[in-house]
């Protein structure tokens, strides 16, 4: 893998190649013309709303619907028991008002014997326009029989808590996975209790317990879900407009829902407003929508509130985490056990590999070299809404990075020693790669102390040590946080990851017209990560055609190639890869077709950007504009050779990337209001090769606005009645431009071995990784109060208390 | 996305009069809306369900900043950007920018204004800690006349006050204090959010006495949003470190604030203290100085 | 690709309202509780302006009422009666792009595109009062607004490069 080199640039000023490219996206979204789903707007369109449950935990004694029915514009009114009254003919259930999640279990797309959580879908209403259908859920009466809710995860296997599966026959709150398990582990257990327990036993050696959550969180897009469904009754074609990040997976998952075929299924995702993971799901109120196509024979769309998307769409984290580290006293590590109780809420409803129940959670291990590790995951179901898997958490190693990065911290409290110096003793070293971590990873390829080392320069970090102790005799808390991450992402390879029994593999289409121009078609779904932009540039790098003259096609089933959509970072690794592979397939076949023309053999040809050429002879050659002229023309092709440069390629990854990056965030804090003030955030990462420098920074900056976010306000509680805390943008509290300051980026470069073009994927690594930066940064400004940790959020209430010794629990309400 | 619920009647009222005449004709379902950034979400959310709104907007009678006689006169439907930049509202009390700086933000600000604020009366407002701070007064019409209600005799409670049906709060008035020197202290979760606990102050301090003061409490459920005792107790004395601490201390045992997402209620009232206690010290220097 | 607007208003609407938009006078029936974002996105069928929220808090909506940034999802239509508006589509004259478009491009200040109208119409508007606005004032300018992709890094970036190339017809403080 060569380092990278830059780009000549093409008529219209971009690079042919990786390089600094303005988005082609860009040109309809400034002037307004992006379309999005609640764009969209068909001929004789109805429009939707959902009754949705007050109550956490009731019985549903009865639904009146006849006053919404009667009110005049209303269409259609649906409950759970219409849909018990529609047969299925699949194998996933007899009638349609249960549907499969994600993870094999099943979930109400409307209730019909209780509700569990709050916001649960009741009733579906289909009226002439989306004020009457909002006026007609106010007409429907249900008579519900409240029922104690289990609100608190940590009691939910207590003995005699309220059983919510019974609909399941389970007989307490606990959840079997595909496997029959119900409880996760990984690593080598006996070997970590036993470490852990000489080092207790070790006077040179220390161990530390942490309690940590990670709490209930909402990826909370900008555009909530929504879509727009319509069955042509003649032709029996299903066409979908809607929020996905995942087109062709939630193709297969209406075929199997609906029992449609899924020939005359057509999912269409056009402009999506954000994704971070919770337009992953197949949510009942998508479901509804085709439901109510196949009732009303009209389309219909749907659109979420922005309460109904923070209460009932996919929520993320949830796990309560206790972790032990044991390390010498020269801070070198040596075990790592954790114990998690993962809320799973009311239907097991993540979305992440089959085989990885608790998601990629076990690569925990983190960045350091230490041989023993250990992690049992038991989950359980609560009244709270389903998820766990989404904003941008690549399937859990946001938990993961978060636990062992604030364990690390309280190991260097416990030692006294400062986190760089720790981290650096502990850090993997280059000649380690590949690396197969004690869970089982096999990390690609790094050079972890060097990203360090840029990061820690960028920042200043001897000075800002010398600062905070100035200002710390001056009574003054200021605080440095560092996290260093190792993120896997690119799921996945076939043979250990799919979902729902579909393989992880990318498909991928390229055609090359007569006149040169292309054409790319993915299976991936942009939700703002500039698909359009990129993937052109993958194949200009492979081929010499000019970004601008490559036009990217993605978003509808009809038109692009079978693959597992956009989430876990995974479009550059996975699909990114299939490009260059489609790319070369291309180039080796107008290499038969430039001998064919230059009348030598292949193997006498050499490429150089955009043209074959006869080795020795430079000025024989022909361009790939040319060839792909001679390639539709008269030219007589060599045996085998059957004209046209098309080629198609699925990419089945041989291995996940791991993408790193060591960050560093200084805080100050005002210790009698508990205002914490990001006054920087250093971010360094590896992603390897990187095809659109710019692109990547915007990536990262997302992500780092994220973690200030989660560790300062983002969360969603409830109290023991069972309602939810974080149902509005007033509750659910996102950060501004105030709260966010100007970053400070820098980056180290370590190719992928096993990637294409050494690229690893970076969408999500900055919400993995700068999490535990900003809370080790307010427990480092904390440190002179004695204040180990407190968990997120940080908001002023909590800094205050843990000053108190008494930090807040963050997952009920605050009393 | 959430819509409102149906409604009858909307109608432009051309004048205060007309305004209090539309009022009574649709009677007790009937609302005014000025910027309309408190009603409207709540029409949405269903929580609010007027069968006739009656647009104030258009009253520029009510849209003046002004000094009468001895006092500041600000109309109902003057827009918080508007408090934010006023030269005469800064010259005489700084408190007002700092206030108006963390309501809200700035594109509601544009719309929101003093009226709308006053009335929906939240027990979080800003702009009612600042007004018991200072001591203002607002002015309310009828069809028979006005009368003025002194700001800590406004509120009957959370989101009530004294304007009644067919009644219109047209103006706010505040003492102008030569001399005083004012602050405005905030936590809140995020920018933009209502305030976990905020306090506004003045002092007027005359040969190393506090000759006045006033301490407004927005969040605390302070009643009135005052705690004259904290008051009375700083008058009259020198504003020592000491004296300011002993008030803030009477400020907060004043409060009696509940726990809730924005924080606990022993938090609150420990800013009830601390934010006094800045504010005062603020407010002490700058009249100090002047 | 873009859609018709459907014709399938269920009753009958009972009010007329009449307000400039983007220069042009736009006379259209509704119900006296129609939210103005609605008004504008599915009654006169202009979609660059979003919605994101129920309480006014996140800024999708943001359009100019009378020369002012305004949350467009907590004002009726009714209100707007008789008032100019201008939306992301009236950024552009006469076939130029403003700055502020071009700014967002040549920054990379967007990603979903979702929250960008809205930015980009307060970006105008803090242009408009103050040519050489410090980045705090732009990002308090910007601060009822909320970005999940950005960070909002490249958006203050992107009203900074608005602000540094002018139209020709925009006076340079």
């Amino acid at each position: 893998m060569t380092a990278v080199e830059e780009a000549p640039l093409s008529p219209a000023g971009n690079p042919i190649g990786f390089g600094n490219m303005k988005r082609v996206e860009d040109q309809r979204f400034i002037r307004g013309e992006g379309n999005y789903v609640d764009d969209v707007n068909l001929p004789g369109m109805l429009h939707s709303a959902i009754l949705r449950s007050p109550y956490a935990h009731a019985r549903i004694k009865s639904i009146d619907t006849s006053a919404a029915e009667a009110l005049p514009g209303v269409v259609a009114v649906i409950t759970g028991k219409t849909l018990e009254g529609i047969p299925r003919p699949s194998l996933l259930g007899d009638n349609f008002a249960w549907m499969p999640t994600l993870s094999y279990d099943t979930q109400a797309v409307l209730a019909t014997d209780k509700v569990r959580f709050q916001g649960q879908e009741v009733a579906f209403v289909v009226a002439t326009d989306r004020y009457i259908a909002k006026d007609a859920l106010e007409l429907i009466d249900v008579d519900y029989e409240q029922l104690e809710p289990v609100m608190d995860a940590k009691k939910a296997m207590e003995p005699g808590a309220p059983v919510i599966r019974d609909d399941k026959g389970q007989t307490d709150n606990s959840i079997t996975d595909v496997h029959g398990h119900k409880t996760w582990e990984s690593g080598n257990a006996i070997g970590t209790a036993e470490a852990i327990a000489q080092a207790e036993n070790d006077p040179n050696c220390v161990v530390v317990t942490q309690e940590i959550m990670y709490p209930r969180v909402h990826p909370a897009p900008m555009e909530t879900c929504g879509s727009v469904s319509y069955l042509d009754k003649v032709t029996g074609q299903l066409t979908m407009y809607t929020t996905s990040q995942a087109p062709h997976a939630h193709r297969t998952v209406y075929a199997m829902v609906a029992g449609l075929p899924e020939h005359k299924i057509r999912i269409i995702s056009p402009d999506v407003g954000g994704g971070f993971g919770n337009k992953v799901g197949v949510y009942p109120g998508y479901v509804l929508s085709v439901i109510g196509t196949i009732v009303t024979g009209k389309p219909v769309k749907w659109m979420e509130d922005r309460g109904e998307n923070l209460m009932s769409t996919s929520f993320a984290r949830d796990y309560h985490m206790t972790g032990t580290i044991a390390a010498t006293k020269e801070g070198k590590i040596l075990a790592v056990d954790v114990d998690v109780l993962a809320d799973h809420g009311a239907f097991n409803g993540v979305a992440q590999p089959t085989n990885y129940p608790a998601g990629f959670f076990h690569i925990f291990s983190g960045s350091y070299d230490y041989p023993h590790a250990h992690c049992k995951v038991t989950p359980v179901y609560t009244n709270k809404a389903p998820g766990g898997v989404a904003y941008a958490c690549s399937f859990r190693i946001t938990e993961a990075v978060y636990l062992i990065e604030r364990l690390v911290d309280c190991l260097a409290a416990e030692l006294n020693m400062d986190p760089a110096e720790l981290r650096l003793k502990n850090l993997l070293r280059p000649e380690q790669f590949p690396y197969t971590s004690p869970t089982g990873w096999e990390y690609d390829s790094g050079e972890y102390e060097k990203t360090m080392r840029v990061a820690m320069e960028i920042a200043g970090y001897d000075e800002l040590r010398k600062e905070q102790e100035e200002k710390r005799a001056r009574g003054e808390y200021m605080g440095i946080g560092f996290s260093f991450f190792t993120e896997g992402v690119g799921a996945g390879p076939r043979k250990d990851m799919d979902i729902l029994g579909l393989g992880m593999a990318d498909g991928i289409e390229l055609r090359v017209h007569p006149t040169g121009k292309a054409v790319l078609r993915l299976s991936v779904q942009s939700q703002g990560q500039a698909h359009e932009t990129t993937y052109a540039q993958i194949v200009a790098h492979e081929l010499g055609i000019n970004p601008e003259d490559i036009e990217v096609v993605h978003g509808d089933t009809d038109q692009t190639p079978f693959g597992l959509g956009t989430y876990g970072s995974r479009s550059t690794p996975v699909s990114g890869a299939a490009a260059a592979v489609v790319s070369r397939k291309v180039k080796e076949r107008a290499r038969q077709v430039a001998a064919a023309a230059l009348e030598c053999s292949p193997d006498d040809l050499e490429w150089e950007l955009g043209r074959w050429f006869v080795k020795g002879d430079k000025e024989r050659g022909k361009t790939i504009t040319e060839i792909a002229l001679l390639s539709h023309g008269s030219l007589e092709l060599p045996e085998g050779v059957e004209g046209h440069l098309d080629a198609t390629a699925v990419y089945n990854p041989p291995n996940l990337t791991y993408p790193y990056g060591c960050y560093i965030c200084v805080v100050d804090v005002d210790p009698g209001t508990g205002q914490v003030k990001v006054r920087r955030f250093i971010a360094v990462d590896d992603c390897g090769t990187r095809i659109n420098p710019m692109v990547v920074e915007g990536q990262v900056h997302g992500g780092l606005a994220d973690g200030i976010g989660m560790a300062l306000m983002e969360l969603i509680a409830f109290d023991e009645d069972g309602n939810n805390l974080g149902g509005s943008f007033m509750d659910y509290l996102l950060p501004t431009a105030m709260e966010c300051p100007t970053y400070e980026l820098g980056e180290t470069v370590t190719p992928s071995p096993h990637h294409p073009i050494g690229a690893k994927g970076v969408g999500e690594s900055a919400t993995v990784g700068s999490p535990p930066a900003v809370v080790n940064a307010v427990m480092d400004a904390l440190a002179p109060f004695g204040v180990r940790h407190a968990d997120m959020p940080l908001t002023p209430a909590n800094v205050w208390r843990a000053i108190q010794g008494n930090p807040i629990r963050v997952d009920m309400a605050v009393e | 996305m959430q819509t409102p619920a149906p409604l009858e009647e909307y109608v432009r009222a051309t004048s205060v009069a007309d305004a209090i005449a539309q009022l009574e004709k649709y009677g007790e379902d009937a609302r005014l809306v000025a910027g309309g950034h408190s009603l409207i979400p709540m029409m949405r959310l269903r929580l609010a369900r007027p069968e006739a709104l009656i647009d104030i907007n258009d009253l520029d009678e009510l849209k003046s900043i002004k000094v009468e006689g001895n006092e500041i006169v600000i109309g109902a439907m003057v827009r918080h950007r508007e408090v934010l930049d006023s030269p005469l509202l800064f010259e005489h009390y700084p408190i007002f920018r700092e206030c108006e700086k963390v309501i809200a933000d700035p594109v509601v600000r544009n719309r929101g204004t003093v009226g709308g604020s006053y009335c929906q009366a939240d027990p979080s407002e800003d702009l009612s800690a600042l007004g018991s701070a200072l001591r203002g007064s607002v002015v309310i019409q009828n069809s028979t006349g006005t009368r003025t209600v002194p700001m800590r005799e406004f509120h009957f409670g959370p989101y009530m006050t004294q304007v009644g049906d067919g009644e219109i709060l047209t103006e706010v008035r505040f003492p102008i204090r030569p001399g005083a020197g004012s602050a405005y202290e905030k936590v809140e979760r995020r920018v933009g959010d209502w305030a976990v606990t905020s306090v506004g102050t003045f002092v007027v301090v005359k040969n190393g006495v506090v000759e006045d003061c006033g301490i407004g409490l927005a969040a605390v459920g302070a009643e009135h949003f005052c705690v004259p005792a904290a008051e009375e107790f700083l008058i009259g004395k020198a504003p020592t470190e000491e004296n300011l601490v002993q008030a803030a201390t009477l400020a907060a045992e004043g409060c009696n604030p509940s726990s809730d997402q924005r924080g606990p209620a022993d938090y609150k009232k420990h800013l009830a203290k601390e934010l006094t206690l800045r504010a005062l010290r603020r407010s002490v220097q700058s009249s100090q100085g002047a | 690709m873009r859609f018709a607007v459907p014709s399938n208003q269920a009753k009958e609407p009972d009010m007329q309202v009449t307000m400039t938009i983007n220069g042009e006078s736009v006379t259209k029936e509704c119900e006296p509780r129609t939210l103005l974002v609605h008004f504008i996105r599915d009654i006169v069928g202009l979609r660059g302006t979003h919605w994101g929220c129920d309480t006014s808090n996140c800024g999708t909506c943001v359009l100019w009422v009378d020369g002012e940034p305004v949350k467009s999802c907590t004002m009726l239509a009714a209100m707007a009666d008789g008032r100019e508006v201008r939306t992301v589509e009236g950024l552009e004259q006469n076939g130029q792009l403003d700055p502020i478009q071009e700014g967002f491009r040549e920054c990379h200040g967007l990603q979903c595109g979702f929250c960008t109208p809205g930015m980009m119409m307060t970006g105008r508007w803090i242009l408009d009062n103050n040519p050489n606005p410090s980045e705090e004032e732009i990002r308090e300018g910007i601060s009822g607004q909320l970005c999940r992709c950005t960070g909002y890094h490249n958006i203050v970036k992107s009203i900074q490069w608005a602000a540094e190339h002018p139209a020709e017809n925009e006076v340079k403080a």
